[in-house]
């Protein structure tokens, strides 16, 4: 059975479907089934960005609707054999998703894979409230800015009430991906610390993506990050950020570009 | 033709970006950007056709678009029943069809 995680934010252009595309791939670098869906019907992109969009037949809205089955649907990585994209369509607008129709893909997709990550589009219109409605879990994607941080906490609230899992009473597992970091305004105080976005919203830390020249170049060639630059900093960070979604204790650092140290460890994880 | 290109030892991220950009941007303007339709009729007629000699499902049919600077490729895979199958033996069980 599947874990299903929403990458959302509220905010456009912080780094959603970067993230999916790296974590997905992350994720599936050691073998666990993984599918990545792109909820942003009329404008998809995260085709793009993994590089299969000349391969993009059928779509979500098609399966939603019945005109296609989800395995006509999926395209399979050309690098990573157990990746697979159910790409978003194009051309119809975002009420053609339908909540049942989304609910039967999901359940249908959680028995077929280990990992089902969704891209949620900007927002909080239908795409939005569909992508996130019947995750597991949700990754809560921020830039160290003012705009981004509170439409995060925004969305907070609604994973917090319009999912099915806080609608049967149970808490939403949240985590924090913060992206486009830059250790230099950091230091010099003209960026939000990290320490107090995770004061102000309150939930555990799972990464700290730099800025990084990569970022663009791996979706210039239409790869994830982590395959496209592994050893990148940006893809050392999706890395972890991969394993603690998995599980695994480990404390969160920021990568270093080049060199594989690390120079701070943030042992304080809000509750 | 800049003359360093020459030396060049494989393009910059960015003229791959562009490429991708072109060939994507020019299917995408010119059809109402999903070959859906098509592909789900193409499919019925190809079951139609190769059903007339052999038994097959129609989840059996996978028809595939791929999609270059000017040119579509159409690939069709079709899964023979084991049994009954007509071909001699030695034959791949999958019919590629570029």
């Amino acid at each position: 059975m599947a874990t299903v995680i929403v990458v959302t934010s509220g905010k456009g252009g912080v780094g959603k479907t970067t993230s999916t595309a790296a974590l997905a791939a992350a994720l599936a670098a050691n073998g666990d089934r993984v599918c990545a869906i792109d909820f942003d019907v009329g404008l998809r992109n995260l085709d793009l960005v993994m590089g299969a969009e000349r391969r993009v037949v059928f779509d979500l809205v098609n399966v939603v609707r019945g005109e296609a089955k989800i395995q006509q649907a999926l395209v399979r990585d050309k690098r990573l054999d157990s990746l697979y994209l159910l790409p978003a369509s194009q051309t119809r607008d975002k009420d053609a998703l339908t909540e049942d129709g989304v609910a039967s893909v999901i359940s249908e997709l959680r028995s077929n894979f280990d990992w089902v990550i969704c891209d949620s589009p900007a927002g909080i219109e239908r795409g939005a409230s569909l992508a996130m409605r019947f995750a597991d879990k949700a990754v809560v994607v921020s830039n160290p800015e003012v705009s981004s941080v509170r439409d995060c906490d925004r969305i907070i609230g609604l994973l917090d009430s319009k999912t099915e899992v806080a609608e049967r009473g149970e808490n939403m597992p949240k985590h924090l991906l913060i992206t486009r970091y830059d250790r230099a305004r950091a230091k010099t105080g003209d960026m939000l610390p990290v320490e107090d976005i995770l004061d102000i919203l309150s939930i555990p830390l799972i990464g700290i993506v730099p800025e990084s020249k990569e970022v663009l170049r791996a979706s210039n060639i239409g790869a994830p990050v982590t395959i496209a630059s592994e050893d990148s900093a940006p893809a050392k960070a999706y890395q972890q950020a991969a394993k603690r979604l998995e599980g695994a204790e480990i404390p969160v650092t920021i990568p270093n570009e080049g060199t594989g140290l690390f120079n701070k460890i943030f042992r304080r994880r809000a509750a | 033709m800049n003359p360093f290109s020459f030396f060049a030892r494989k393009p910059s991220t960015a003229s791959v970006a562009h490429e991708r950009l072109k060939i994507l941007l020019s299917h995408e303007r010119m059809s109402d950007g999903g070959d859906g339709t098509l592909i789900a009729q193409l499919k019925e007629d190809i079951l139609i056709a190769v059903g007339k000699r052999i038994n097959i499902e129609a989840d059996k049919v996978r028809v595939e678009m791929e999609r270059d600077n000017g040119i579509a490729i159409l690939g069709i895979d079709i899964e023979l029943p084991a049994k009954e199958s007509p071909l001699a033996a030695g034959y791949e069980p999958h019919l590629k069809a570029g």
